[in-house]
């Protein structure tokens, strides 16, 4: 009984020490099997019955005094037996709630009076005798017996015990004895057959064992076999390693292996076992493939009975310092002695192993043929050996357990390790390695496994959830050819059913296993049943069914998901991908077809990547038939819509092989039906581009490639279907600087604004966006308007249904119109009031345009009168309040840009359009910050009452104040600008100064930035009209900087500093500070200068030095 | 000797351009070409002394193998029976060339006539379920766990009938066919491969264009 309590049964997760037997159906046929047993006992063997225990089993009984009836003694709620032992104790004791038992034929009384309750009263007495067979013979007694030799006859052993225990009854003991573990075996055995459906090999078992063989190839002396290897690297999504067409039969993989003694083995693994096939060497070889062998269920069998040194040597291996894989993280295990550790705990999965390995190795024949010694497998020592402490437990002789064959585990985890629960275990042994070892598995010491693992993982709270969990999982990995990509990076994953196979066991981590979804079958379409059916036959067929079978595939609707998916579920999309390494065209053909449509599919494109379908797809576009070219092409075209593939197609030269295509004569008024194919092939290239140039470095590669001019040539064909793919490539590719400068160099701006005349919205709309960012250069701008462009552009405008174009186009128009000639053409078209037009009602990308396009236009000052005229400065003001950070960029500046008109500023007032301005600055965006200050600073100069409309913002100045901390120069320098309009106001320069503006500014007088010096500059000048401003600049030292700014190149910097230091040399202290750093020479050299300012300005400053120069002098003359 | 090559290189030549005039895709010395070979082909197989009509059907077929890679003998014979339009069994020199013409160099008409006439095992003009079967027989693997072996190749002319037969009469006519190729260009093998493909095209037509050139 022992056995199987710890083994088979599932004990639940509770650490209390009293743990409970869970409510599974395992359990629940365990605990009827053993009622029964307990049942019959007393009829069946009488006089073993009447032996009293060792101690007393004791539980907490539902039963009470009422229910026992004749025999007994009952006194209250107690009750006693009448049947005593040799000393006068009853043999059976109730004290409510607990009961004491001390003899079989008192138990199955007690499992009669209980009557329906007895199930339950059997499962408390196990629970609270965790090892009734220690309590019912005493634990000397056990462990002697266990010590035993299990074939030691009945007699021997009652010798033994009357040497060690000169009790009583050693015979009747000894039998008792010898009945429980007959009963243990039958037990683990019927529970066995519950499970051994489950049983067969899978990839990763496989793949465990040969790793492990590996290992034994390893070492001179020890070395066991000279050489195992796979004959194929690749490895499928399922783990298996054989062709397709071998997987259908089963097989898994196929082995090379050489022992030391006798010839090369060919090996075939398969689900249903491991078997000699006639000798595959290499992959792709067409024969071979049949069993010469008798099916072997793991490869150690197969080499043992192959390989008598194998067979010799493997037994005893030690393994002690080969170093095990890391890949997997096993939870220490040593070996420990069960009584001296207590009763540790169990994990049902482990238990059930457990009886699956006792039940195969008591249910095999032992192919180890007579050698019957009983010592720890290999592979325990293995890990056992891993702590001092195991290796010592080790060394002790083990002990055997009578008839017992099998290896025991037990976890014994320390309350740190509860929550880990992710016990990996080898449980398997070799055949005819029958060890009694108990192992405990330590938490704290992870150490990595050997090749093979075995035992579930899973927490331990997983209780009889996890049981049904498993089973789920059974049934969707042993679908075969349905594992789908999901699960492609976890083959290990899939193979719960096998976990309890014969040779090795796998087990993985819950966590990383991907998530599962049990698809139900009855969910699937009738069209995935015929797909299915169809990739069978793609499968086994030659080319002419293949063929046969891709063009039926192809009446599916491809397009539609459900096709796409159950291509790729039933394991089509493998089949391919394979086909395009084949030499036969039409298969290719017809596979790339199919891809080619069913790429349209984001999944399915992924896993194309995934399987390395990719590198196929570019390998044949080297191919002389051009059809297959071009198809190649355009599934390239699908597949790179993402990342991943499009660096996949040029890490894999694809850009090189895409760009060779274009190479056509386009422009041929009568081509050859060669010739044509050529186009047709040069504009698949286009499209495979066009997708590929999403990523930058693509672009590059087909810069290099020479793509450009031949893409240049290409953009001079007449038909559309050639120019869209084309130009979408350029205007993809037209982000890059290079790309800007070929397009204007090859002349592809006038092919460009020929074709924004085309009567195709699509390839409108990329030349539209091909100008709209090669228009940045002002040659292309010029170009544009020399070609005749500006127009086509403008009646683009009038497709305001088409976003994408009206996108396009605005933009165009936003970037010409950066230069004026456009602006004034543009005028002519009556280009301003259709974009006034487009203010309302657009999508932010066309709205970001316009508004760009109008900043540029009310450069002009005709246009700001016509902006205002077409109501656009409300809608202007209008689109302030919105989030989008690149048009409130061009908005504020559109606004600006407007309110330099006084009646516009009018206007913007009137709708508290500084207000809005001003709380930009509060956007996050520094590109906005600055815009906005940039806006303000007309709106400030232009407005009625500026001074008043500025302190009405209330904490305005404060923030403006507050954003010359800002890092970023525009920022600075258009705050400065801004500071320098607001302190035009005295009562709001006091304010800036009681913020604190003047040190801010002076800390930034050290910047070499001449945009942020004019300005600072400005703001300087203005700020010293105020108070003690001029004295406490000085004091911050900002006074010989700014002389520096006189040697700057830039005239406006020459034209703040100046007026700055007129102003600064108002202060004496300031003046002995500039003349200390010889301004005097470079304001003489500007007093010469043809602006007038600046002459004042300078001719100020001296004035000032000079004056005081002379007060100094008078003063010490006339001391 | 050289007299009588003499003659008989007139003798081709007049031969080539009367028969290059009714041939279509070869030029007279095309032509003269493949009747020089047709006569060495024709060499190795008469005994002396003995007239003969043409290439009879073995050697036909060793040709179709070791030059043009064929193998499935149910196809090699169907393009024999194409190429041998008087049904003589043996191929003469005229239908030798006039096969060779569509063979190698055929439009797309031209071969889907040929391909059908491959098939139509019985020469009815059409292709019956029992015709496609045994030319596809072989051309799925076997599964040992089949019950029946042949189930998978009669699903695969249900597959195919349903895909080609356009009137649905149970059979491919001629029309069925030239429709269904026309559509899908695949399809014009599609039971059995009887057209070379492009790299022994060329190397025929290299061997045997060239090699005259010398001469």
């Amino acid at each position: 009984m022992g056995l199987s309590l710890t083994r088979a049964a599932q004990w639940t997760t509770d650490t209390s020490g009293t743990g409970k037997l869970e409510l599974t159906p395992m359990n629940v046929f365990l605990l009827k099997e053993i009622l029964h047993f307990v049942e019959q006992f007393s009829s069946q063997h009488p006089q073993e019955a009447k032996n009293v225990f060792e101690e007393p089993l004791h539980w907490s009984t539902t039963l009470v005094a009422s229910d026992f009836k004749t025999d007994y003694d009952i006194s209250d709620s107690d009750v006693q037996s009448q049947e005593r032992d040799c000393e006068g104790n009853p043999l059976l004791q109730l004290s409510p709630p607990t009961v004491y038992v001390r003899s079989f034929s008192q138990l199955s009384k007690l499992v009669h009076l209980a009557d329906d309750k007895k199930l339950e009263e059997v499962q408390a007495c196990l629970e609270e005798n965790r090892d009734p067979v220690v309590k019912i013979l005493g634990p000397s007694f056990v462990s002697t017996l266990e010590k035993e030799d299990a074939h030691t006859d009945v007699l021997s052993l009652v010798d033994k015990v009357k040497e060690k225990d000169q009790g009583k009854n050693p015979e009747v003991k000894v039998k008792l004895f010898l009945l429980l573990q007959n009963m243990d075996n039958q037990l683990l055995s019927k529970c066995l057959k519950e499970i051994a459906g489950q049983v067969s090999l899978d990839p990763t078992a496989v793949k465990n064992e040969v790793e492990l063989l590996k290992k034994f190839c390893s070492e001179g002396e020890k070395r066991v076999l000279k050489l195992v290897r796979y004959t194929s690297d690749y490895i499928f999504s399922n783990g298996c390693r054989s062709p397709l067409w071998r997987q259908v039969h089963g097989e898994i993989c196929y082995l090379v292996i050489e022992p030391c003694d006798t010839e090369t083995l060919y090996i075939t693994c398969s689900s249903a076992g491991v078997f000699l096939n006639v000798g595959i060497k290499q992959e792709e070889e067409e024969s071979g493939y049949e069993r010469t062998s008798d099916m072997y269920k793991d490869l150690v069998t197969l080499l043992k009975s192959r390989s008598p040194h194998f067979a010799e040597n493997i037994n005893k291996q030690d393994f002690a310092v080969q170093e095990l894989p890391s890949t997997q993280k096993i939870q220490h295990v040593e070996l420990v002695d069960v009584e001296e550790q207590g009763q540790p705990q169990r994990s049902y999965e482990q238990q059930e192993k457990n009886v699956h390995e006792k039940a195969r190795q008591q249910h095999t024949p032992n192919k180890a043929g007579g050698e019957k010694k009983y010592e720890p497998c290999p592979r325990w020592k293995n890990l056992g050996l891993m702590s001092p402490c195991g290796k010592a437990e080790e060394n002790k002789p083990s002990k055997s357990s009578g008839e017992e064959k099998s290896g025991e585990i037990q976890e014994n985890l320390g309350p740190g390790a509860k929550s880990k629960m992710k016990a990996e275990f080898s449980v398997s042994s070799f055949p005819g390695r029958l060890s009694s070892q108990k192992i405990k598995a330590e938490e704290k010491k992870p150490s990595k496994s050997s090749g093979e693992k075995s035992g579930e993982i899973q927490k331990r709270k997983l209780g009889s959830g996890a049981k049904s969990k498993m089973k789920a999982e059974f049934s969707v990995s042993s679908l075969p050819g349905r594992l789908s990509s999901q699960k492609i990076k976890t083959p290990a994953g899939s193979m719960p059913v096998e976990a309890f196979s014969e040779s090795s066991s796998e087990s993985e981590e819950e966590e990383e296993q991907p998530e599962r979804r049990p698809e139900s079958n009855t969910d699937l379409p009738s069209e995935y049943w015929q797909i299915q059916k169809l990739v069978k036959y793609l499968k086994g067929g030659d080319q002419t069914a293949t063929v046969l079978t891709l063009c039926a595939m192809m009446d599916f609707n491809l397009m539609q998901e459900t096709c796409q998916l159950a291509i790729r579920d039933v394991g089509g999309l493998e089949v391919l991908i394979n086909l395009l390494d084949t030499d036969e065209v039409k298969c290719k053909i017809g596979s790339l077809k199919i891809l080619r449509k069913i790429s349209h599919n984001v999944q399915i494109r992924r896993t194309i990547v995934d399987m390395g379908g990719l590198q196929s797809i570019v390998k044949i576009l080297d191919s002389p038939v051009k059809d297959l070219k071009a198809l190649a092409a355009k599934t390239i075209a699908n597949v790179a819509r993402f990342r991943r593939a499009r660096t996949t197609v040029r890490q894999y030269g694809g850009i090189k092989k895409l760009v060779k295509l274009l190479d056509c004569v386009p422009n041929l008024a009568d081509l050859t039906a060669n010739q044509e194919k050529d186009v047709e092939v040069a504009r698949c290239g286009a499209l495979a581009l066009w997708s590929c140039s999403k990523s930058t470095k693509n672009k590059e590669a087909i810069r290099k490639a020479g793509g450009i001019p031949l893409l240049g040539r290409l953009l001079k064909s007449p038909h559309e279907n050639m120019l869209i793919p084309v130009v979408g490539t350029l205007q993809e590719c037209a982000s890059e600087e290079s790309y800007r400068i070929a397009i204007q160099m090859f002349g592809m701006i006038k092919d460009l604004v020929k074709n924004l005349s085309s009567d195709n919205d699509e390839l409108q709309m990329h030349c539209a966006s091909a100008i709209f960012k090669c228009a940045e250069d002002k040659q292309t701008r010029d170009l544009v308007r020399k070609y005749g462009g500006l127009q086509p552009l403008v009646l683009l405008l009038s497709k305001s249904d088409n976003k994408q174009l009206l996108a396009a186009a605005t933009g165009a128009i936003w970037k010409c119109s950066i230069s004026m000639e456009n602006v004034a053409k543009f005028q002519e078209y009556k280009a301003l009031e259709t974009l006034v037009r487009l203010l309302s009602d657009q999508p932010e990308e066309v709205l970001v345009n316009v508004v760009g396009a109008l900043g540029e236009f009310a450069l002009i000052p005709a246009n700001k009168a016509n902006i205002r005229k077409c109501g656009g400065i409300k809608s202007l003001v209008n689109l302030l309040t919105g989030t989008n950070q690149a048009l409130l960029v061009n908005v504020t500046k559109a606004v600006g840009a407007c309110a330099t008109d006084m009646d516009n500023m009018a206007i913007i007032d009137q709708l508290d359009g500084v207000r809005l301005v001003w709380s930009l600055l509060k956007n996050p965006s520094a590109d906005v910050q600055s815009s906005a200050a940039w806006a303000l600073c007309p709106c400030i100069k232009n407005a009625k009452d500026a001074g008043e409309m500025v302190r009405s913002l209330v904490g305005g100045l404060e923030l403006i104040v507050n954003l010359l901390k800002s890092t970023n120069n525009e920022v600075l320098a258009s705050i400065c600008a801004a500071i320098a309009k607001i302190a035009k106001d005295k009562e709001n320069l006091a304010v800036l100064t009681d913020h604190g503006v003047v040190p801010l500014l002076a800390k930034l007088t050290n910047t070499t930035d001449d945009r942020l010096r004019r300005h600072l500059a400005e703001a300087i000048g203005h700020c010293c009209m105020w108070g003690s401003n001029r004295a406490s600049i000085g004091d911050a030292g900002a006074v010989a900087p700014l002389v520096r700014y006189l040697k700057s190149k830039d005239k406006a910097v020459h034209q703040s500093t100046a007026m700055a230091l007129y102003q600064l040399s108002k202060n004496p202290n300031n003046c002995i500070a500039m003349h200390e750093k010889g301004v005097v020479k470079p304001l003489i050299h500007f007093m010469g200068s043809d602006d007038e300012t600046l002459q004042e300005a300078a001719a100020g400053c001296v004035r000032n030095i000079r004056l005081l120069a002379l007060a100094n002098r008078n003063a010490l003359l006339f001391r | 000797m050289s007299e009588m090559s003499a003659m008989n290189r007139k003798l081709i030549q007049t031969l080539a351009e009367t028969i290059s005039k009714q041939v279509q895709h070869f030029n007279k010395t095309e032509v003269e070409c493949l009747i020089r070979e047709f006569n060495v082909l024709l060499g190795e197989q008469t005994t002396p002394g003995k007239a003969v009509a043409g290439l009879d059907r073995i050697q036909f077929r060793s040709i179709l193998h070791n030059i043009f890679k064929m193998t499935d003998d149910m196809i090699m014979d169907g393009v024999f029976r194409a190429f041998d339009k008087d049904n003589d069994c043996f191929i003469s020199m005229k239908e030798w060339i006039e096969g060779l013409s569509v063979f190698l160099r055929g439009t797309l008409d031209e071969h889907i006539k040929y391909c059908f006439d491959v098939y139509d095992l019985n020469g009815d003009n059409s292709l019956s379920r029992e015709e496609m079967f045994p030319m596809l027989k072989n051309s799925l693997i076997r599964q040992p766990t089949e019950e029946d072996p042949d189930e998978g190749i009669k699903d695969l002319v249900e597959i195919t009938l349903k895909k080609m037969d356009h009137d649905h009469d149970g059979k491919l006519s001629f029309t069925d066919f030239e429709k269904s190729v026309k559509e899908e260009n695949l399809l014009l093998e599609a039971f059995g491969t009887c057209l070379p493909d492009t790299t022994s095209i060329e190397a025929f037509e290299q061997r045997v264009f060239q090699e005259q050139q010398y001469q």
